[in-house]
């Protein structure tokens, strides 16, 4: 006997269905492990089935990433995961294609690679997991650890100045630039869900606890004591505003920089900084990364997000376009083009 | 060499039209002089009259180097004949120099008796000093009597010709190689529309530049005709080719056209990622134009990202092809390892040039066969094919990915700066005979309760492939060792001894399923020569000559170098002695002394230009005995 059902509608995609069977073998603790839960949140949500993503790592801790979500994923090797990256979405532009990276692995062995995928615009999502170490192969210097960094390869403190992700972002032009910490779980789903969003390079950098070699690396930012005179979060088209009772700001001082004041008195919300995301000028952004504790409050947020062509898109146009004006290529004139003559 | 003299025509000024078989000409001069065109040019127009062509472009690796100096000479050589030939020719015919540095450089090679045609207006003091020349070579009588030379003065009756057009002296002197084209093309009875034609399309947007080089063409070929200089004149009847229609091709453009094609006929994409290096540019160059074919090409940051979004873009399910020299293949290593360790299908192009390190880059040279073969970290056997010269390109690119595809695995794919840049007559093929690529992704689950499982091979030991977007399917993988089947990460003993096996164990499988080994010549005697690569040519002529002369040899030319095939163990068995001429230190020699424990002996050669033909006729019959 047979039942006539009644016709469900597609089931609304949940976190779990982004699970996979593998079994999760960070650190106990370890920052990933947040990182990872935000993001098996924020997928479900954008619409997108199940087999149109693609998570592309490289090498480090935080590349085992794509073996903890139920999509398809690569990983790949050391430094490479943009190159990669690229690769898969040039050939399948469908995919959204995410790119989960770590300190060493972006800007050390694959910091060419990472520029590159930057100013090309590539539409893909490029999440670097900041702990300031190597931790895979356990505890040495990174390039964003700081000056005196005492590692198993800097037992005198490391002398190599270190990058600013951002920076190096926003110098490569990039039109989606944010940052966020792993444990503030909703600034963090919140910058994840902008990125996903975002056609064109999205970077994020995520401030991430390595709580076996590096641990409290970020505890100013983390920490209830230290936070709030510690970050400052950025929100498109309002003033920088940060502390314990919101009294101070940041305002835009002589000589192209910033300055911190006390609000109130003199001072008010319209003489601060006003955040603006979409200026199509990099300059404030490139102000904003510099903005370094323990001499400023560190900016949350998205510190720019610009519309320009993505790299994918051009690639297709092109191929369009040649097809619009030559016709599908023909093989037999291809074969029989320049100077033919016949042998009897 | 056989001459037989034609009655003069009433057309010919009273000159004698010998015919010849074959010809050897080289045109040299500074890189800038525009030797590399006019060659093509000749080329061109010998195929087109129907005569089998062979060339061999030799340029220096700096672009402009100092006018007149002896690093910056620029040559092209060529052979045309009236039956089939397959190299340019050991000793050249007829030399055009224009300049005492080309001079210098290359009148070794000039015939006994050869035609020297030499632009004397170069001959001055600043040439010979920058030539490092003591003494006129022009005056050098012991010298010049070894050949029919031509002083000609090139460059003010190039000026004449083309006066009136109000070229500024420089430019009307870039002329000078249509003119010293014009003067050979009379001297071989060349018909010069098909390259009058080029010149007319070439410079379409210039109008005086086509009216200068035609009118040099022109004064070329006059001065020729008129001059007492030149009494007889040649002609090379066309050859005997098998029939069909024709065109001229390199090796580069063949690759370019067989990747278009196969994009085109397997309605898949080609998606090209590459890095600029000299001598496999011309293949991301040519391929760019055939964006209507289905190709995407990706000029990469470096070798390493065009390497590693190959394997995205295998991942992501299109046909992934890269193309490269040695010192970009050392940089792809890791990567080509990463798609040997997924089992995902790409082909490695590897335009190979003289090394080590950035070693020769416009010469030829065979040493990258030990790279391809070993390359890689861990255990990473590859299967790798050889195209044999410019056309087998065309064939040997496709069948590179028919292996990748059907094994799931990347294939490298052996050319050299000889093939690349050489040209020569090529059938063109029916379109219907053409091989199609047959791509089955996988759609539905292959394991129980619907689970995909990446590594569950079918009876190649090939596993799926499937394409990224397919509901179902989504899986990782990576290039930590993994569990057959599953492909869930597994570092035990067992399971690793396994994998590597399997995976040695399909590339060895290959064998079965490419052609048996076929000699040219006896199926058993006294030698055996093998060769692979660009070498077909000469070492193939080489041995026709020896067994004219009666020697008791065969020869066999392999295309693929990785797995060998079948029978060619039984092949090295059924001769007393086996030679291998390679343009390496003995590279496929250790591969075969090390498969079959026989005792190959090498020839080799590493001086950045093909083998001659007497020098391997010599060493065949030293050998022979």
């Amino acid at each position: 006997m047979s039942v006539d059902l009644p016709t469900l509608p597609t089931p609304t995609l949940q976190s779990k269905d982004f699970a996979s069977d593998q079994e999760v073998r960070w650190c106990p603790r370890c920052g990933d492990y947040s990182i990872l839960a935000q993001m098996k949140k924020v997928l479900p949500t954008l619409g997108i089935p199940k087999e149109k993503f693609c998570f592309v790592s490289g090498i480090g801790c935080s590349s085992r990433f794509p073996y903890y979500v139920n999509t398809y994923g690569l990983h790949s090797i050391h430094g490479r995961a943009p190159a990669v990256a690229t690769g898969v979405k040039l050939a399948n532009p469908e995919l959204q294609v995410w790119v989960i990276t770590g300190d060493g692995d972006a800007l050390s062995i694959g910091g060419n690679h990472f520029l590159h995928a930057i100013r090309r615009n590539i539409d893909m999502k490029i999440i670097l997991f900041n702990n300031q170490i190597y931790g895979l192969t356990k505890g040495q210097y990174s390039p964003t650890s700081p000056v005196g960094k005492k590692s198993k390869s800097t037992p005198y403190g490391s002398i190599d100045h270190p990058l600013t992700p951002l920076s190096v972002a926003i110098g490569a032009e990039a039109t989606f630039v944010a940052r966020s910490v792993d444990v503030d779980i909703k600034h963090l789903t919140m910058v994840l869900e902008r990125a996903a969003h975002h056609k064109g390079t999205a970077f994020v950098e995520v401030y991430q606890d390595c709580n076996v070699f590096n641990p409290g690396a970020f505890s100013y930012a983390t920490e209830k004591e230290t936070r709030s005179d510690s970050i400052v979060y950025l929100e498109h088209g309002k003033p920088l505003i940060y502390g314990k009772n919101r009294e101070k700001g940041i305002r835009v001082a002589e000589g192209n920089r910033v300055e911190i004041v006390q609000l109130g008195g003199d001072v008010k919300e319209d003489d601060l900084l006003f955040h603006d995301e979409k200026t199509p000028e990099p300059s404030l952004a490139f102000l904003l990364s510099r903005m370094r504790h323990p001499e400023f409050p560190e900016p949350m947020g998205i510190f720019r997000a610009v519309e320009r062509s993505t790299y994918d898109e051009s690639v297709t146009k092109q191929v369009e376009a040649a097809r619009a004006k030559l016709g599908e290529g023909d093989v037999e004139k291809l074969l029989n083009s320049g100077d033919t003559w016949f042998v009897n | 060499m056989s001459t037989a003299t034609l009655e003069a025509p009433a057309s010919s000024n009273g000159k004698k039209l010998e015919n010849l078989e074959t010809v050897v000409i080289r045109f040299c001069g500074d890189s800038g002089d525009g030797m590399q065109s006019v060659g093509i040019q000749m080329t061109n127009a010998s195929a087109i009259f129907g005569n089998d062509v062979c060339t061999f472009p030799d340029f220096p690796a700096e672009i402009r180097a100092p006018a007149g100096s002896l690093f910056g000479v620029s040559g092209y050589q060529l052979c045309f004949s009236n039956h089939d030939i397959f190299t340019p020719g050991d000793d050249v015919d007829t030399l055009v120099a224009m300049n005492p540095a080309a001079l210098k450089t290359n009148v070794a090679d000039l015939k006994r008796g050869g035609t020297l045609i030499v632009n004397e207006e170069e001959f001055n003091k600043g040439g010979l000093q920058k030539a490092l020349y003591d003494a006129n070579p022009l005056d050098d009588e012991t010298l010049m009597a070894k050949f029919r030379v031509h002083k000609v003065p090139m460059t003010r009756l190039n000026r004449d010709a083309v006066e009136g057009l109000g070229l500024t002296l420089k430019n009307a002197d870039l002329c000078r190689n249509f003119f010293a084209l014009g003067l050979v093309y009379w001297l071989y009875d060349r018909d010069p529309k098909p390259t009058e034609e080029a010149i007319r399309s070439k410079f379409a947007k210039k109008p005086d530049v086509v009216e200068a080089n035609l009118r040099a063409l022109r004064a070329g070929m006059n001065y020729g005709f008129s001059t007492e200089s030149f009494t007889v004149h040649y002609h090379v009847p066309p050859a005997k080719l098998s029939p069909g229609k024709y065109r001229k091709i390199t090796g580069n453009e063949a690759v370019a056209m067989g990747l278009a094609t196969m994009a085109r006929l397997s309605g898949k994409t080609v998606v090209f990622s590459g890095y600029p290096i000299t001598p496999a540019s011309d293949i991301l160059h040519d391929l760019s134009m055939y964006k209507h074919f289905g190709v995407k090409t990706f000029q990469a940051e470096d070798e390493i990202a065009a390497m590693s979004s190959c394997v995205g873009a295998a991942f992501a399910g299109e046909l992934a092809v890269t193309a490269s020299s040695g010192p970009g293949i050392c940089l792809k290593g890791e990567a080509m390892g990463l798609g040997m360790m997924t089992e995902l299908p790409m082909v490695i192009i590897d335009v190979q040039r003289g090394g080590p390190s950035t070693g020769l880059p416009t010469k030829t040279e065979q040493s990258d066969l030990l790279l391809a073969m070993y390359g890689r970290n861990g255990e990473s056997p590859l299967p790798i094919v050889a195209a044999s010269g410019p056309g087998d390109c065309f064939t040997m690119i496709q069948e590179a990915f028919r292996i990748a595809t059907e094994f799931m695995c990347p294939v490298i794919f052996l050319s050299d700066g000889y093939i690349a840049n050489g040209a020569e007559p090529w059938r063109i093929p029916n379109v219907e005979d053409l091989p199609r690529l047959k791509i089955d992704h996988i759609t539905t689950a292959n394991g129980e309760n619907g689970a995909y499982l990446p590594y569950k091979r079918n009876e190649k030991l090939a596993r799926p492939w499937v394409k990224p977007g397919t509901k179902g399917l989504e899986h990782r993988i990576g290039g930590l060792e993994k569990k057959d089947v599953t492909g869930n990460i597994d570092y035990s003993p067992k399971n690793h001894q396994h994998m590597t096996n399997t995976r040695a164990q399909k590339v060895a499988n290959i064998a079965n399923f490419i052609p048996e080994q076929t000699v040219d010549g006896p199926a058993k005697g006294k030698l055996l020569v093998i060769s692979w690569g660009g070498t077909y040519g000469a070492v193939r002529t080489a041995v026709h000559q020896a067994q004219e002369a009666g020697k008791s040899v065969a020869h066999t030319h392999l295309r693929y170098m990785n797995p060998f095939p079948r029978n060619l163990g039984a092949i090295l068995k059924s001769y007393e002695k086996v030679l291998v001429p390679e343009l390496n230190c003995g590279q496929l020699s250790l591969l075969l002394r090390n498969q079959f424990l026989v005792d190959a002996k090498g020839y080799n050669k590493v001086e950045g230009k093909p083998f001659l033909v007497n020098e391997l006729v010599n060493v065949i019959n030293e050998f022979h005995g």
